[in-house]
């Protein structure tokens, strides 16, 4: 096969805030940078993020970058390695600088400073009162950022193809990442894309899950990219759940509707949480509602003809409360589901919101594996930076706002480990045929897979969110986890024989799926079995039957891989000029 | 008179940044696809190239366009996500 061939100094899968934030550094820097993204790119997972991001501007109460990370380190239960941690909170100030000097509009106090609002799991002097280090452009914070990064790549002139698909990394046999194979979802047009760094921004995985959050586009492909490489995914056991979504479609209702007085209710009308936490009820800790929620599904109690959600409980406050205090909920409601909270109850399920596990990296950015008795060892020419990859600053569970922190951060130095690479290696290593071929392989393989009877895209996809629900969201012991693991492998086996009709060049969005249901079941696979092998509970890890923090066997990091399936490194407790944090019962 | 865009362009466009305009999207798409006039399908085809936020605020109810054509396909696709 004959497939053009384009050459850059820097390759970036992915076009959200992290990618972006990369590649403005780069371009920058005169280097010459190719984006490629599925999606046009301020179409990024980026755009959804509201909240803001966190920094120690000190701008609202008294603040500094070491309580952040105080709270960064306490909050990833221990596990999140301080080095990296201290990193991105002395960063942060300058990230945000940065920001606005592109254009980002954050919201101002009277005094014409930043805007800061207080989030969960802040505090001022190391476990004291709240703080409030959150920056934010009103509730459309990802919006800004998406929107003024890709118009300052613009002018400094990064090259994006657009509604590209990334098929796979290329590699030479001494382990250097080359670039990848992309196609043009307009034409399936192949693309070869030749460069002396590749860096993954392709965001997270959420789409693994029946119930999300996470956009369609979510689909973990950079992380499956990675995995195919060898390079093993990180902590992929840890991902961050939401009590209450809307059942079957993921939105979120937030806590604020439990906060006004609504409550959850089983099929029978029983108020729920009146059972596992008799003192909070519904506003118990998001895991705890979490668990209860599955528990009363799993147990039967569920409602709905398939018994598999719970109702939230509004109708009682009067519509002139809701429509004051909770006006978004009812809008989202209305326009979803057709439903009225002020007249009837909403379906509730928990929703996966974040991936707090994947492709490990240094703070530099610098994809690293294992090698020998050398537990990081960095893959030569790759790169990773934001939620597809595990740096790792979040731990075991991600604080609000160190989301788009994490990205614009480590986007960032991943660049500027990329510019001082460059200086070094000034040519294009020679291309692989083999690792080219497979990835053509893997490619035509849904190009040459005939019209015959074959398992279809949609009831695999389908089924992999199901059983993932089931068995690895917020109800977790060796039974169900067991269970999960060996249907998913029945599943990984079933998708060989997959078929797709539409075998046409033009807009083929069968043969994208096919592609990206295929990254979906390598990175499902590495969760479930983390998941099944960490016998203890951690941040949003929490198992019904090891119900306790274990820091004498489980302080460490997993490690899935294909070719060795679950291994461990240790975790990085040293930071990089101060005293590390010991780990101690995580209470708020 | 054929429709602007094939439907599987206009499948890979409501490919958004939010789940909520995913949703939206292609419930739209996919159960008026067959019966869309082309005016409808040249108004559809319009809004797809708007900003997420944009669309969003529009489908959400929190904003109002001054162009009939693009309030009609809004309402529409309102009225698609829960027939």
């Amino acid at each position: 096969m004959d497939i053009p061939r384009r050459q850059f100094d820097s390759l970036i899968i992915g076009a959200g805030g992290g990618g972006l934030r990369a590649a403005l550094q780069l371009s920058n820097a005169d280097a010459s940078v190719a984006v490629v993204s599925k999606v046009f790119p301020t179409r990024s997972h980026t755009v959804a993020a509201q909240g803001g991001m966190n920094a120690a501007l000190a701008n609202v109460l008294p603040d500094n970058w070491h309580w952040h990370m105080f709270d960064t380190v306490k909050g990833s239960d221990y596990l999140g390695d301080q080095d990296a941690i201290e990193y991105m909170c002395r960063a942060a100030p300058k990230a945000v600088y940065e920001l606005e000097h592109f254009g980002v509009p954050f919201s101002r106090l009277d005094n014409g400073r930043i805007y800061q609002r207080p989030f969960g799991g802040q505090s001022q002097n190391f476990g004291g009162d709240q703080a409030a280090r959150t920056c934010a452009a009103a509730d459309r914070t990802g919006h800004a950022i998406l929107h003024s990064l890709y118009q300052q790549n613009i002018r400094a002139k990064t090259h994006f193809f657009d509604e590209y698909f990334a098929v796979d990394l290329l590699k030479d046999d001494e382990g250097y990442v080359l670039g990848a194979l992309a196609f043009n979802i307009h034409n399936g047009e192949p693309v070869l894309i030749e460069a002396k760094t590749t860096l993954l921004a392709t965001g997270g995985a959420g789409q693994i899950f029946r119930t999300t959050t996470n956009a369609l586009i979510n689909t973990g492909d950079g992380m499956a990219m990675a995995l195919r490489a060898g390079v093993p995914l990180m902590d992929m056991e840890f991902f961050q759940f939401h009590p209450t979504g809307i059942a079957g479609r993921g939105m979120l209702i937030t806590e604020g509707a439990r906060g006004e007085g609504g409550y959850l209710v089983n099929a029978d009308g029983e108020r729920l949480m009146e059972r596992y936490a008799p003192k909070a009820k519904d506003l118990a800790s998001r895991d705890v509602v979490s668990r209860s929620i599955a528990i009363e599904v799993r147990e039967g109690r569920g409602c709905g003809p398939n018994k598999d959600h719970v109702m939230l409980k509004l109708d009682h406050l009067g519509e002139d409360v809701i429509q004051k205090r909770l006006p978004g909920i009812r809008q989202t409601c209305i326009t979803f589901l057709g439903i009225d909270p002020a007249e009837a109850p909403i379906p509730i399920f928990p929703t996966l919101h974040y991936t707090m596990g994947g492709i490990p990296t240094n703070r530099f950015g610098q994809v690293v594996v294992p090698v020998k008795d050398t537990p990081e060892e960095p893959v030569p020419g790759l790169y990773a930076a934001g939620e597809c990859a595990c740096v790792s600053v979040h731990g075991a569970n991600r604080l609000g706002g160190n989301s788009l922190l994490d990205i614009l951060v480590f986007g960032r130095a991943a660049a500027n480990h990329i510019i001082d690479y460059l200086k070094e290696n000034h040519h294009h290593r020679a291309m692989n045929d083999s690792s080219l071929e497979s990835a053509v392989a893997r490619m035509q393989r849904w190009d040459n897979n005939g019209s015959g009877d074959g398992e279809t895209i949609s009831d695999l996809r389908n089924e992999l969110k199901t059983v993932m629900e089931e068995h690895c969201s917020v109800f977790r012991n060796d039974e169900v986890l067991g269970e999960g693991v060996t249907k998913v492998e029945q599943l990984v086996e079933r998708f060989k024989n997959a078929r797709i009709s539409d075998h046409s060049d033009v807009f083929n969005t069968a043969r994208v799926e096919a592609l990206e249901l295929e990254n979906m079941m390598g990175v499902a696979l590495a969760t479930i079995e983390s998941a099944y092998a960490r016998k203890e509970s951690r941040g949003a890890h929490s198992r019904t039957d090891y119900t306790e923090r274990d820091d004498k066997n489980w302080m460490r990091h997993s490690l899935y891989s294909f070719e060795a399936g679950v291994d461990y490194k240790p975790v990085r407790t040293k930071p990089m000029s101060v005293d590390s944090f010991p780990p101690k019962a995580r209470v708020y | 008179m054929p429709l602007p865009v094939e439907y599987s362009e206009y499948k890979w466009r409501c490919r958004r940044g939010m789940l909520e305009l995913d949703i939206l999207l292609n419930s739209y798409l996919d159960k008026n696809y067959k019966t869309m006039t082309r005016e409808q399908g040249t108004a559809f085809d319009e809004i797809l190239d708007y900003p997420d936020q944009v669309l969003l605020d529009l489908l959400m109810g929190n904003m109002q366009s001054s162009d009939q054509s693009v309030n009609m396909i809004v309402k529409r696709i309102r009225e698609a996500v829960t027939s």
